[in-house]
């Protein structure tokens, strides 16, 4: 057995994201800036994606953007911000101390334009709080720009209640919603979101495509400049055959939430009544408000990589957040956020599900994970000083 | 192509030497749990051969298969023939690391010239000291990693 358990990286993508996508390779190959019959047939079944992920998110099809992925619509959304800010003499940034790195690198940068970024303490309850944001906001904030749901650890934001408070007080409100969309219902009207992005293959689409929905009378700022595509803000031909993959496999997730979600949610608190039996670990995220598919834990005593090999060995692909998987000296940004430490931080597993998982390989995974992890705490010289006390345990 | 050759995801799988040794003559450790490698090794010496070595390894798969191979080829060697392993031949022997793991080939070797200087102490064995300088290993983590 095989189980695939990383579906925060990336899932399988669906027959009817397939499907809809092959005929756009070499039938229906026009490009839609071109004025002939196969360029405009194009040029229409982009219009209806538009229309199609437009539906899902509860907004105009004007309103949306198509995008190379979820970094990309980060970016863009959150510089397009900080230049309407900077026009206003607003250039103060709200965020959270957990966001992914294209959140978080695009606002290193703008702090070296000289914009100045509030990042959200998140150890409380691994979350934050609508009251923080309301809180953080001042004369010359520009934007709130905090994820749907943590892409480690799983929390889901309060983000109709920010919503409110954005509106309340005039502030453009952004939402990295890559790993939310598919898995939780949103509708950008009535959550008051500005701008929220999506990543097409978090959902059993296709990779190298995504979205960014920007609420009319917002200026978007060109990151690729060259062409009239996407209302001339963002050039180059579309990538037709991955923007229907991608709204084919979003109305998909989206029509079946209801029916997939609670059976995921069921996986995931079996793993988590399970895995929590293990001595000595713990679960990192918010345990209520939680995504359908994370599990993510901290072992004492045991390192990441070392844990993700065994149990890649034994059938189960998972990720880390220690510093070996990273490529750096640092385990997880986001672990050390909710404040774990870095001795805990190396030993951390994350499971991600998706509709795919079946109840057999939730079995296999429970049956594996205490045995790998008990295997390393035996040849584990940390794990010996803190059965012997000569240290203390953390967990 | 594979993080690891064949030789590594061996000593990985199926370490040779893993536990620890009571009473053992020398024991060296290097690391800390911070940076996520901490490696201890155990020796028995008789009449200046080591009998046995075995490790304990916090860390990831090459910290793991360096402090496995590096006990393998101590494994009855005299004490100056030990005390000769370099990080390189650990690296060799496991038919090379990534670049950004050859870190733990250095922990392997720092780590048996620590129990052979603890071997040393118990016994009033005189040695030259500038043999056991150890290396600056949050430097050496910066430098492999880039940051």
């Amino acid at each position: 057995m095989y189980v695939y358990a990383d579906n925060a990286a990336t899932t399988a993508m669906s027959r009817a994201a397939i499907d809809a996508m092959v005929p756009y390779f070499n039938k229906v190959f026009g490009n839609p800036s071109s004025l002939h019959s196969m360029g405009q047939e194009a040029k229409e079944v982009l219009e209806n994606a538009r229309q199609t992920v437009a539906n899902c998110l509860g907004c105009e099809p004007r309103e949306i953007i198509f995008t190379s992925g979820g970094s990309e619509a980060d970016n863009q959304a959150i510089i397009s911000a900080a230049r309407i800010g900077a026009k206003k003499g607003k250039k103060h940034i709200i965020s959270t101390a957990f966001e992914h790195h294209a959140v978080l690198h695009t606002l290193q940068r703008l702090e070296k334009e000289g914009y100045e970024v509030t990042y959200l303490d998140v150890s409380q309850g691994h979350n934050i709080t609508a009251q923080q944001v309301a809180d953080a906001i001042r004369e010359d904030t520009c934007l709130v720009t905090v994820m749907y749901a943590n892409n480690e650890i799983g929390s889901v934001l309060p983000i109709s209640e920010i919503g409110a408070v954005c509106k309340e007080k005039k502030v453009l409100f952004h939402t990295d919603a890559v790993q939310a969309v598919g898995h939780i219902h949103i509708n950008v009207k009535e959550q008051n979101i500005d701008m929220l992005s999506l990543s097409g293959h978090k959902f059993h689409g296709p990779k190298g495509v995504g979205a960014l929905y920007v609420r009319k009378g917002i200026v978007l700022t060109n990151v690729i400049e060259g062409g009239a595509q996407e209302r001339g803000k963002r050039a180059g031909t579309e990538n037709i055959a991955g923007i229907c993959g991608m709204a084919a496999a979003m109305k998909d997730a989206c029509d079946h939430i209801d029916e997939n979600m609670p059976r995921v949610a069921a996986m995931r608190d079996r793993l988590i009544e399970g895995l929590s039996q293990i001595p000595h670990s713990a679960l990192n995220g918010d345990s209520v408000n939680r995504l359908p598919g994370n599990v993510n834990f901290c072992f004492e005593g045991i390192e990441g990589e070392s844990l993700l090999l065994l149990l890649d060995m034994k059938g189960v692909a998972a990720s880390s957040g220690s510093a070996c998987t990273s490529g750096s000296l640092d385990p997880s940004h986001v672990l050390l956020a909710i404040g774990r430490v870095h001795d805990v931080a190396h030993g951390s597993l994350r499971l991600s599900l998706s509709e795919y998982n079946t109840d057999e390989e939730v079995d296999h995974i429970l049956k594996v994970v205490p045995e790998v992890v008990q295997y390393l705490r035996n040849m584990s010289p940390v794990w010996r000083d803190l059965q012997v006390g000569k240290r203390q345990y953390i967990l | 192509m594979a993080l690891y050759s064949d030789k590594v995801m061996d000593h990985f799988m199926n370490p040779r030497n893993v536990g620890c040794i009571e009473n053992a003559d020398g024991i060296g450790e290097i690391g800390n749990a911070k940076c996520g490698d901490i490696m201890k090794i155990y020796l028995k010496i008789e009449n200046d051969i080591i009998v046995d070595a075995k490790f304990e390894t916090f860390g990831c798969g090459s910290a793991i298969a360096s402090s496995s191979m590096a006990t393998e080829l101590i494994m009855g060697k005299p004490v100056s023939q030990a005390l000769e392993l370099t990080n390189k031949a650990v690296v060799e022997a496991l038919d090379g690391l990534p670049a950004h793991k050859v870190h733990c080939s250095v922990l392997a070797e720092e780590a048996i010239k620590n129990a052979l200087k603890d071997y040393f102490d118990k016994n009033g064995i005189p040695y030259d000291a500038e043999q056991f300088k150890e290396t600056d290993h949050e430097a050496l983590h910066d430098h492999v990693h880039g940051e």
